[in-house]
């Protein structure tokens, strides 16, 4: 709110801090020359891109297309292997450090803009106060952030614009704001809470404008079309471009395979359900294999071993395989019947929805058998076992054969139907629990007949490998996903993998009430004395200077609410003034609330740096209380002179104190060698303010 | 001087016919037949647990809520003279003669049949009319789940008795707010809106729900008062207008201040619902005073404060550990089992099947069973006695220690070799000098953890003990994985290098304690397997008591989850869902949890009209068309608070939960859902139905569908109260929707 001359004082202030941002993300860039963190993880991603391997991760492909990209066009070619931190790049080739290298150059570089859209969406909301919140970005995750804060930008600039709608500039940040949802939805699920924020921000938007009478119905609809245009069609399109071309890139087979669903499968160059013909509907005297349709749920398997002396009957043991094995081949059979259905000039028999069944393991001429008694690991659920000698066995072999959402009668699918397998006897569902065996089981899967009839993927289960010579093969092109179906789907991976990242018992976890207080921070690489240490802290007196505003910006909303409600005359300043309190806090602090409570709420591992973008919105708000308090303070000084030295030096101490403190915390973010902080020696050995902190 | 004998004394009695008939409707229909079936009906398997260690006064830790709710129920056993001896162990036992079934289910009943009149109240505050108010308490009157859950020792019907009667004491102290603030009966009202909110909480935890709704909305109405500028800020007639019968009629100019409104809010619904809260515990605690089963959960502090149990053992025992002194350490955090710091003569091996080899010494595990091998003796490392010197020198924080271990006299080590089954940990063992070039590094640091000054004297059962290594840092540890065949299956203790921060796993506690007289070994065995006697108690304050119990009743996890009647929240708007609760040994009478079919389907249409009328309404009105009259529209929107949202509280946030739900849960959402259905029939037919003939068949309509609510109740009544005994025919008719789990007997 200073005059308007400001403008050229503001854009040097501007140029000054992103050429000081520029420096700090740059400084000692190749260091340390070996593998950080999450770099294991995000680097081995950006190689498969440059390989065009299909993988699976938690999060949306567009951050790691970026590192990939980065990679690319740095030339890196994708073959080192980013196995375990602190693997040195040295051992590798030239050209893979390079490229890394490279990485970590993009990413700070995009680390780097995305200060400068902060200073300016501060200077837009509350000109002046950007400054307050420079120094404070230490390490960050980069691209998430630069979307993040683009977003936010955007949507305050498309406010500013908000008195002339429709012009070429009111267009572009609308546009640009939903260009920026896709990007932070596209990079990481946390994007959605900006959406949210965005969401809320344009219904309050529309709110106002629909009470506007001078306003016709027409233009309103106007108005609401634009923005269904710009803030969902358009994030919803390149957001499925992002998928599109995900799916197009990674079109070869690779670790990532197991997670998915066979008519996925089929789609990847290399794997073994790739071009290849089958039988579509299942006869009686079928070789099959049967995939568990929970994630990862593996190949119904048995082999040889009995189950250990005191896991049940000590009978042959049934598993669930992730890997493909000869083994996992289950012969389908008439119960009553021991006809050699191989013969070829028996007639064909297709199995329908509802009939009794046996299945024959082939290995082993066992019969997939239950019984009550107790499973290994899941004591509530029954044991499954391969019974019986040459397919002989007793009434507990039977099963019946049930599609997901069928008539009874009708015929089965290879690969489509979702099929449950009941067991006649004790009624029990055959399913996979999930929970690995002991060495005694070689590790694999527990499989189990459960006595509680839901329908999860546990239980159900699709048929994969299908050989019959009696019946005409079929091309499972057939089977094509559309798109739609493989969006569906990876999401749904997605999701699920999401919130099977729990913590294990005892395991001391971040959580979220330890973030704004900055209690521990997150170690990067490096352990002992002698190696390179990075270690991810937030500048604790930013931080704390956040916690402590935080508070007090509620105490001045609060009491600037209330003084309005009581009618409190104001003079025009401080109508001003309240006004950036309510609105432009407001929707800070809705930002700060919305990026950081759901945290709350999540069962999955937490790490220090998902507080990161709630840490943006809480310095934002540091920025815009502390410039308020300070017009206000100074507004009580009569020379105006006098007022504006006041305020002037209070944002001048409040820059040094956060500079000074970036200078005595940047060996952490730069990384340092030496003594433990622990140690009086270190140089680091005053800084150790909170026990909790292992440097 | 006798002038009240001029008139005569006259008693004026109102009495609303419609509430008198409503309740005694409602205790018919929750009263008839209680004590059948006189067995063991679904979750009273869990709930009855309780009562009995209540009645035999045994501790115990129940993770599913706060103790109100068991409390009220061990009331209804006491004063029906229950001894507590029963064995709750399986769905459909008999109940043995000495279980008085009636009275143990008769405080939820009653709970229940409240329920009806206490809805009706609800219209009426909102300003509905009698008509509506009546037809509201009768869907709730003839709901068939509510029935259902009110019958048994369960306590769902008690919790929306809770939830009702404060959401009727709040609006009747808004309704009074208007025109007599700060009257005897503004002051009842107000009270009994935070007392009725604290005992939904102390029931189950999701009374909280409906207690946030409750203060927000207070927070809103309050809002609207800031706004009112005929009220001052501070100061006014407090004292004057608190007692309104000394005044005149000049009363009602009189303005308390806004401070003395927030000041009544603040204590009424914070201050007291916290107290009672804390008193629910207090009783609880008072009552519980012999230890039991849950015993192990809590610290060692909170098990010698009961009476028997560890309390026994430790009895006496000298406060301030002393060189010399022969202990037992039990880790803090309990989990997976409680256990205490052991070694015994087998060593580790000097392979493990993984081929990462290991020291070959002796083993150090965490046992969860007393034994003798637990005891340990702190050695001064300056000095060769392990006996307590006279006077006893006491051991501080950061002291410097040895740990000997009792029976093989080996001393607790720990060296840079990966742990068996945690690698990145130290392996812990007692040590064997095997002259392999191996240096005994046994010297560790105490640190007290809850300390008040640094020179803490190291106290049993009070202090939580970290052991620092001293030559690598690296702290005692109880990993939580159980070794293999080799270790008999005992628990893994590490060394943490990178402790990071403070971890329960990490502390320990000194359980027994005695100081050590024998200096030779020989005897010190003997001595060792005596039992530890001596002469001191300790007491817990009962806010330590409290937090401690609280925190356990926070965190503590039951493992297995699924049930066969679990179900998830979206199945149960539609009510696809059911519970089966008993089954006749030998008919085909069951009791089932279902609900009223029709009017779960009519209480969403309502939920759905009342969302779409009110968006529509609000839209018109920012575009300054007003349809209905300010008065309705507000009548409107405070219903909607109130029904729309105790329904969304009450109901979404289980979409979040992660643990195992049941179709009771959504009972209190249920009801608020319910009281929504003749809100929206009476706006529907006052506001929509413009012409005589249309209101006309709006009310035939509403008959007909009264009605068939009334048939499908009774068609569900056999499945509801377990009687007549249905054939297999009947059965499967009831059979409406194939996700029914009606349990039909095979012939």
């Amino acid at each position: 709110a200073r005059p308007p001359a400001a403008p050229a004082g503001s854009r040097a202030a501007l140029a000054l801090v992103t050429l000081l941002s520029f420096a700090s993300r740059f400084h000692r860039l190749p260091e340390p020359p070996h593998v950080c963190w999450d770099e294991t993880h995000f680097g081995k991603m950006g190689s498969y891109y440059i390989n065009r391997t299909f993988f699976f991760d938690v999060h949306p492909p567009l951050g790691k297309m970026l590192i990939g990209l980065a990679g690319y066009l740095s030339g890196y070619d994708g073959t080192f292997p980013f196995q375990k931190p602190g693997d040195r790049y040295e051992q590798h080739n030239y050209m893979g450090m390079r490229g890394v290298r490279r990485y970590r150059l993009v990413s700070s570089f995009l680390a780097l803009l995305c200060f400068s859209p902060c200073a300016l969406s501060l200077s837009s909301l509350e000109k002046y106060t950007g400054c307050i919140t420079l120094s404070q970005y230490i390490l960050l995750d980069p691209i998430l952030m630069f979307f993040l804060m683009g977003a936010v930008l955007s949507m305050v600039k498309c406010n500013a614009c908000a008195d002339r709608p429709f012009s070429a500039s009111w267009w572009f940040w609308l546009s640009l704001t939903g260009v920026n949802l896709a990007g932070a939805m596209g990079v990481k699920f946390v994007g959605l809470f900006v959406v949210l924020l965005v969401g809320l921000n344009t219904i309050y938007d529309l709110w106002d404008l629909l009470g506007n009478l001078s306003l016709s119905l027409v233009m309103f609809g106007k108005h609401l079309l634009a923005r269904v245009l710009c803030l969902i069609l358009l994030p919803l399109a390149l957001y499925t471009a992002v998928f599109a071309v995900h799916f197009t890139v990674l079109n070869k087979s690779g670790p990532g395979d197991g997670f998915f669903s066979s008519a996925f499968q089929s789609q990847l160059i290399g794997n073994n359900l790739h071009n290849v013909s089958i039988p579509e509907h299942l006869a009686y005297g079928s070789v099959i294999t049967m995939k568990n349709l929970r994630m990862a749920g593996g190949y119904l398997h048995s082999h040889w071993h009995l189950y250990p002396e005191g896991v049940g009957a000590r009978q042959q043991q049934v598993t669930a395989y992730l890997h493909k094995d000869l083994n996992n081949l289950w012969i389908i059979k008439k119960p009553d019947s021991d006809a050699d259905l191989s013969d070829p000039s028996s007639p064909v028999e297709f199995v329908r929805h509802g009939d009794i069944i046996r299945l024959e393991h082939k290995e082993t001429s066992r019969n997939l058998h239950s019984h009550q008694h107790e499973a290994p690991l899941t004591r509530k659920h029954f044991q499954v076992t391969g019974y019986g000698i040459n397919g002989t066995g007793d009434s507990n072999d039977f099963w019946r054969i049930e599609v997901v959402g069928r008539k009874p009668g009708k015929l089965i699918k290879v690969l489509r139907s979702q099929v449950r397998l009941t067991h006649v006897a004790t009624g029990c569902i055959l399913g996979s629990s999930g929970k690995t065996l002991p060495k005694w089981g070689w590790e694999q899967v527990e499989v189990t007949c459960t006595p509680y009839l839901k329908d999860t993927p546990n239980s159900l289960w699709n048929f994969e490998d299908h050989i019959n010579p009696k019946l005409p093969n079929i091309s499972l092109d057939v089977l094509k996903p559309s798109f739609a179906e493989i969006l569906l789907e990876s999401h749904m991976v997605m999701i699920r993998g999401n919130s099977g990242l729990k913590p294990k018992d005892n395991e001391v976890t971040s959580k979220p009430w330890h973030w704004p207080i900055n209690y521990q921070g997150l170690r990067f690489s490096g352990v002992n004395e002698t190696d390179y240490r990075v270690y991810l802290l937030g500048n604790p007196v930013v931080w704390w200077l956040n916690l402590f505003t935080i508070g007090l910006y509620l105490l001045t909303a609060i009491s600037t609410a209330v003084a309005l409600k009581r009618g409190v005359q104001l003079s025009s300043e401080l109508k001003e003034l309240s006004r950036v309190v309510l609105r432009g806090g407001g929707q800070i602090a809705l930002g700060w609330l919305l990026h950081y409570l759901p945290f709350f709420m999540m069962g999955r591992v937490l790490y220090f740096h998902h507080y990161f973008p709630a840490m943006l919105f809480s310095s934002m708000l540091t920025g815009i209380t502390w410039d308020t308090l300070l017009k206000f303070f100074a507004g009580f000084l009569s020379p105006s002179t006098a007022a504006r030295r006041v305020y002037g030096g209070g944002i001048l101490a409040l820059v040094l104190l956060i500079m000074y403190s970036f200078y005595l915390f940047h060996p952490l973010s730069y990384g340092m060698i030496g003594p433990m902080a622990s140690d009086p020696s270190s140089p680091m050995a005053g800084l150790r303010w909170m026990d909790s902190w292992e440097f | 001087m006798l002038g009240f004998l001029k008139n005569p004394v006259v008693v004026t009695a109102e009495i609303n016919v419609n509430l008198v008939a409503l309740t005694v409707m409602g205790l018919i229909s929750r009263l008839w037949g209680l004590s059948y079936p006189r067995a063991v009906v679904f979750d009273e398997v869990y709930y009855g647990q309780f009562v009995s260690l209540y009645m035999k006064r045994i501790f115990f830790v129940d993770d599913s809520g706060p103790p109100f709710g068991h409390m009220l129920l061990a009331l209804g056993g006491y004063l029906g003279g229950f001894d507590g001896n029963f064995l709750w162990n399986r769905i459909g036992a008999e109940y043995s003669m000495n279980v008085p079934v009636w009275s143990l289910r008769l405080l939820p009943a009653l709970a229940g049949a409240l329920c009806i009149p206490l809805a009706y109240q609800i219209l009426v505050e909102l300003q509905f009319s009698h008509c509506a108010a009546l037809g509201g308490a009768l869907l709730i009157l003839l709901e068939n789940s509510l029935i259902t859950q009110s019958r048994f020792m369960l306590l769902e019907s008690i919790l929306i008795f809770f939830i009702l009667l404060a959401v009727l004491s709040y609006l009747k102290f808004y309704n009074l707010q208007r025109h007599s603030s700060f009257s005897a009966s503004w002051w009842v009202w107000l009270l009994l809106t935070g007392v009725a909110c604290s005992c939904a909480v102390g029931v189950k935890y999701m009374g909280l729900f409906t207690y946030m709704l409750l203060l927000a909305i207070a927070g809103l109405h309050f809002w609207h008062m800031l706004g009112n500028q005929n009220l001052s800020n501070v100061g006014g007639g407090w004292l004057f207008c608190s007692y309104p019968c000394l005044g005149d009629l000049s009363l009602k100019t009189c303005s308390v201040s806004l401070l003395c409104h927030f000041l009544a809010r603040g204590l009424a619904l914070i201050i007291i619902p916290v107290a009672m809260y804390l008193s629910f515990f207090y009783v609880h605690l008072t009552l519980l005073y012999r230890s039991g089963p849950h015993d192990q959960i809590m610290t060692s502090a909170f098990q010698a404060s009961l009476e028997g149990g560890l309390a026994r053992i430790t009895q006496g025992q000298p406060l301030e550990v002393a060189y010399g002194s022969q202990i037992t350490l039990r880790n803090v955090l309990g989990k997976p089992m409680q256990c205490w710091l052991h070694s015994h003569t087998n060593t580790y091996p000097i392979r493990y099947e993984n081929g990462r080899g290991s020291s070959h010494q002796q083993q150090v595990t965490c046992y969860p069973f007393k034994d003798v091998n637990n005891w340990w003796i702190v050695k001064d490392p300056g000095m060769q006695q392990l006996v307590v010197s006279n006077p006893p020198r006491p051991v501080r924080h950061g002291h410097i220690v040895q740990l000997v271990h009792g029976i093989t006299t080996r001393y607790l080590n720990t060296h840079d070799v990966a742990a068996p089954l945690s690698p990145h940990s130290q392996e812990v063992s007692c040590y064997i000098d095997y002259n392999v070039s191996m240096p005994a590094q046994n010297l560790w640091r105490v640190e007290i953890v809850n300390r008040e000054t640094d020179t803490d004297v190291w106290k049993t059962i009070l202090s939580e003990v970290r052991f620092v290594h001293v030559n690598t840092s690296a702290v005692l540890k109880l990993s939580g994985a159980s070794l293999p065949e080799w270790g008999y299956r005992q628990l893994e203790v590490v060394g943490e290098k990178l402790s990071k921060g403070y971890h329960q796993s990490m502390v320990w506690n000194v359980e027994e304690h005695r100081y050590g007289k024998s200096q030779e070994q020989k005897e010190r065995e003997v001595e060792l397997h005596s039992p530890t006697q001596m002469d001191i108690s300790k007491n817990l304050s009962f806010m330590a008591k409290f937090t401690e119990l609280q925190w356990k009743i926070l965190t503590l996890k039951n493992e297995d989850t699924e049930h066969k009647y679990s179900s998830s929240a979206l199945d149960w708007i539609t009510m696809d869902t059911n519970i089966a609760y008993w089954l006749h040994p030998t008919s085909g009478a069951q009791i089932h949890l279902l609900g009223n079919v029709l009017t779960w389907a009519s209480a969403n249409v309502a939920a759905v009209i009342y969302v779409c009328l009110s968006l529509w309404y609000l839209v018109r009105r920012r575009r300054k068309i007003y349809d209905i009259p300010e008065d309705a529209w507000q009548l409107w929107v405070s219903a909607g608070e109130i029904c729309v949202g105790g329904w969304a509280v009450n109901y979404l946030p289980f979409f979040l939960m992660e643990k195992t739900l049941f179709l009771y849960h959504y009972l209190p959402a249920l009801t608020f859902q319910i009281l929504l259905i003749p809100i929206v029939l009476q706006h529907l037919s006052d506001y929509l139905c413009r012409s005589l003939l249309s209101k006309t068949m709006f009310r035939a309509l509403i008959v007909a569908w009264f009605s068939s609510v009334y048939l499908v109740y009774c068609t569900f009544s056999p499945v509801t109260y377990g009687e007549p005994s249905l054939s297999v025919a009947e059965l499967k008719d009831l059979r409406w929707k194939d996700s029914w789990n009606i349990l039909i007997r095979k012939q």
